[in-house]
């Protein structure tokens, strides 16, 4: 019999392999080690070794097995995105876990392994793989969510996101089975090279499927009417989890959403109006319910839908320069937003924290510092000059007008201005606010300071200087092979 | 023979089955396995396909999604019982301290 | 013959689920996914995935729902738990939207994917279509990649499962 294996060529994915190594060291190491430090800090190493080896295929693409594994650009921009989430999240977290007294190694080995679904749904033209990266993300991330064991509203928010998560999953799995019927492949190039070819009633299921693909993924990137979990689940998850929720499987559903519509999906002319509807929803309904949250995290999760929102409105317009403004403003999120959220994290740190804006009455007394980066990200999620936040937001409207979505731009940049009221209130609460009591101190650690400068230096650079970064995105757009 | 569509159309209603399991069901297991129903549902429509296009790949996928069963029922079912032990219920309405 | 087969499949798949979700007792709703199950498999059979109907009974049916009977069979949870249970929706409402949503399904289908010219491109399938090893030449292959990272899935639900499941120190003094 002749069995013809594949071609292995470890170097595609060996970003992926390291994490997954390391990941599972640190399970091993977490019985023998006792200093968890120790471990963490593995965990980063792993992640910046990931980085280092993902990095020199930069310009040169390559695919793999089969066409499963595609190292494009564009893969290595959102690889480098989720890392550099994961070791940020890492780094905050740390101190969290302590003092909640849910610290274990198992949490560092989920996050690296969700970080690892990530990399392989960025990284591929293949729907299945994508299903399959996508249920490596969301596993970790289920018990991550209820990872407080004894907090009922961690688990709570666990079970919720699970059920939540599988739901997406079972309506994503069977979209796919729809497209996979229509067209007899899974592959994005395939289905884009034989686009014509397929019969009236290949159409009609291959509209159908793409519909639940776009469900599937709506949930997994919390767009209106598919969001109603996430206020939930960022509420009750312990706050640095929440952090790594808001950005990273944000980016890796949005990395999938752009392969598969953008370019496998790119003749489906119908679709667009639904994608318009979807787009101006989610900014709305994510604002306009923004503004009456009085819990930080749940203000946040809000705020997180309406960018959501911004991010599909790059997916309506479509092309190249609206996806690599996507990914543009998705790095750019990750900082700021991860950045907004270290300081609660810092804040929460205390057991008597309940996370409601006006507990930050007095910050800026007590943590100037704090208080400033705090208003910094505020005024970067508001998307004002000269932060990343407006240049992301400006490059992914001007994008919109370019591509004739006029309507769709003004109404986004409506948008923007209903959210500088909630974001600027978080502001006020901790500069002005005539405190009610003393600002009850937090204590730093270097690892959360460095989360905060890095952090706060990308909202700035990116903002300042996007040039360089946008041309990196620009140059990050699909190069399928 | 039996037409294709016949067993598309069942795979269909199981598919519907499941998502009104899982919207309208107030145990946290029937929600569960509602869900279960849903990737079935899926499984006979891409088994359909995969005859009807005369393409094993399909076979693959379903061995697939049954690994990706088998990962959710296992983390699933901890969390419920974590859920459980904390809660001594699993009625999807008592889980009210966040709003739904 | 087959036909006849098909359709007492079909019956009781959709009879099964139905029933499953309508159950209060989530013992008898495993139960009704099994039969359920094994009906999909019946017609897995019927549509030559010899192989993967033999995994659905045996990996499905055998061992993750047992997985779900066992659970519930630790957690002692019986109908009774659930006798106090008001519906979301009153039994009738259901049944309308049910039917509502069955029929919608139909007429879609109907319309669109009758043109019953599809069961002529029905090709005659090849004689070990569906067996082990065409779906093993394939899942070492094509599919290497996907098929490995399901070891890293099952690997992740390991890691999660048991520290979602187990039972530390405040737990004990709790006496759970």
């Amino acid at each position: 019999m002749d069995l013809k294996l594949a071609t292995i060529d470890l170097g595609l994915i060996a970003p992926e392999i390291i994490i997954a190594a390391v990941a599972m060291l640190i399970l091993l190491l977490g019985n023998v080690v006792r200093r968890r430090t120790i471990l963490a800090y593995f965990g980063l190493f792993g992640l910046v070794a990931a980085l280092l080896t993902a990095l020199p295929r930069w310009g040169n693409p390559a695919s793999g097995f089969y066409g499963m594994v595609q190292a494009d650009n564009f893969a290595i921009f959102f690889k480098i995105i989720f890392i550099i989430a994961a070791g940020l999240t890492i780094l905050m977290a740390r101190r969290y876990l302590i003092s909640h007294e849910i610290e274990s190694p198992e949490f560092y080995a989920l996050l690296l392994f969700s970080a690892v679904g990530m990399m392989v749904m960025a990284a591929t033209s293949d729907l299945v793989v994508i299903f399959l990266g996508l249920e490596i993300m969301s596993v970790p991330l289920y018990v991550m969510a209820a990872f407080a064991r004894h907090d009922v509203s961690s688990n709570e928010a666990g079970i919720k996101y699970f059920i939540m998560g599988a739901f997406a999953s079972g309506i994503l799995i069977y979209g796919i089975a729809l497209v996979y019927g229509a067209t007899g492949t899974t592959d994005l190039r395939r289905i884009l090279a034989d686009w014509g070819f397929f019969e009236m009633h290949s159409q009609l299921f291959l509209y159908s499927g793409a519909i639940l693909v776009l469900i599937g993924f709506g949930f997994k990137v919390a767009a209106v009417p598919f969001h109603m979990w996430v206020p939930d689940v960022y509420q009750g998850a312990p706050t640095p989890v929440t952090a790594f929720f808001s950005v990273a499987p944000k980016a890796a559903g949005f990395a999938a959403l752009l392969r598969i519509f953008t370019y496998g999906f790119a003749d489906m002319s119908q679709l667009w109006a639904i994608l318009w509807i979807l787009a101006v929803l989610t900014m709305t309904v994510g604002n306009i319910l923004a503004i009456f949250q009085d819990n930080i995290k749940r203000m946040l999760a809000y705020s997180s839908i309406a960018h959501a929102g911004y991010i599909l409105v790059a997916l309506t317009a479509g092309g190249d320069g609206a996806v690599s403004s996507a990914a543009y403003y998705l790095l750019a999120y990750t900082f700021f937003n991860l950045g907004a959220f270290a300081v609660i994290t810092l804040i929460d740190t205390r057991n008597s924290s309940t996370a409601q804006i006006d507990e930050m009455q007095g910050l800026s007394g007590r943590h100037p510092f704090l208080a400033a980066v705090l208003a910094l990200f505020m005024f970067a999620l508001a998307g004002f000059p000269p932060t990343a936040g407006f240049m992301g937001k400006f490059y992914i409207f001007s994008e919109a007008i370019k591509n004739g979505y006029i309507g769709l731009a003004i109404i986004g940049v409506m948008n923007s201005f209903v959210s500088v009221y909630y974001y600027l209130r978080v502001v006020v609460v901790s500069f002005f606010a005539r405190p009610n009591k003393e600002f009850e101190a937090v204590s730093y650690t270097p690892a959360i300071f460095i989360v905060l400068v890095i952090t706060a230096a990308g909202t700035l650079i990116l903002g300042i200087l996007p040039g360089y970064w946008l041309s990196l995105a620009r140059a990050g757009i699909f190069q399928f092979l | 023979m039996v037409p294709m569509p016949y067993y598309l159309i069942v795979g269909a209603v199981l598919f519907v089955i499941g998502i009104a399991g899982v919207i309208l069901s107030r145990n946290l297991i029937i929600m569960f396995m509602s869900i279960e129903l849903m990737l079935n549902a899926a499984n006979l429509t891409i088994i359909t396909f995969s005859r009807f296009l005369n393409l094993m790949d399909g076979h693959v996928f379903v061995f697939l999604i049954m690994a990706v069963a088998a990962a959710e029922a296992a983390v699933g079912l901890a969390i419920i019982i974590m859920l459980f032990r904390n809660r001594e219920t699993i009625d999807a309405d008592k889980f009210n301290l966040l709003k739904w | 013959m087959e036909l006849i087969i098909f359709y007492l499949a079909a019956v009781v798949a959709v009879g099964g689920g139905l029933m499953m979700i309508m159950q209060r007792n989530p013992v008898a709703s495993v139960l009704y996914l099994i039969v359920t199950l094994v009906a999909i498999a019946v017609m897995f059979v019927q549509l030559n995935a010899v192989f993967v109907g033999a995994l659905l009974i045996i990996v499905y049916a055998g061992a993750i729902l047992v997985l779900f009977l066992f659970v519930i069979m630790l957690l002692n949870l019986r109908g009774e738990k659930f006798a106090e249970k008001r519906t979301r929706l009153d039994r009738p409402t259901r049944i309308i939207l049910a039917v509502a949503f069955i029929l919608e399904l139909l007429a879609m289908f109907k319309q669109v994917a009758f043109p019953g010219r599809m069961d002529e491109l029905m090709v005659q399938a090849s004689p070990d279509f569906g067996g082990a090893r065409p779906v093993a030449e394939l899942l070492y292959t094509k599919y290497l990649f996907p098929f490995e990272l399901t070891s890293i899935l099952l690997l992740v639900a390991i890691v999660g499962a048991v520290v979602m499941a187990r039972r530390d120190e405040k737990d004990k003094k709790r006496g759970i």
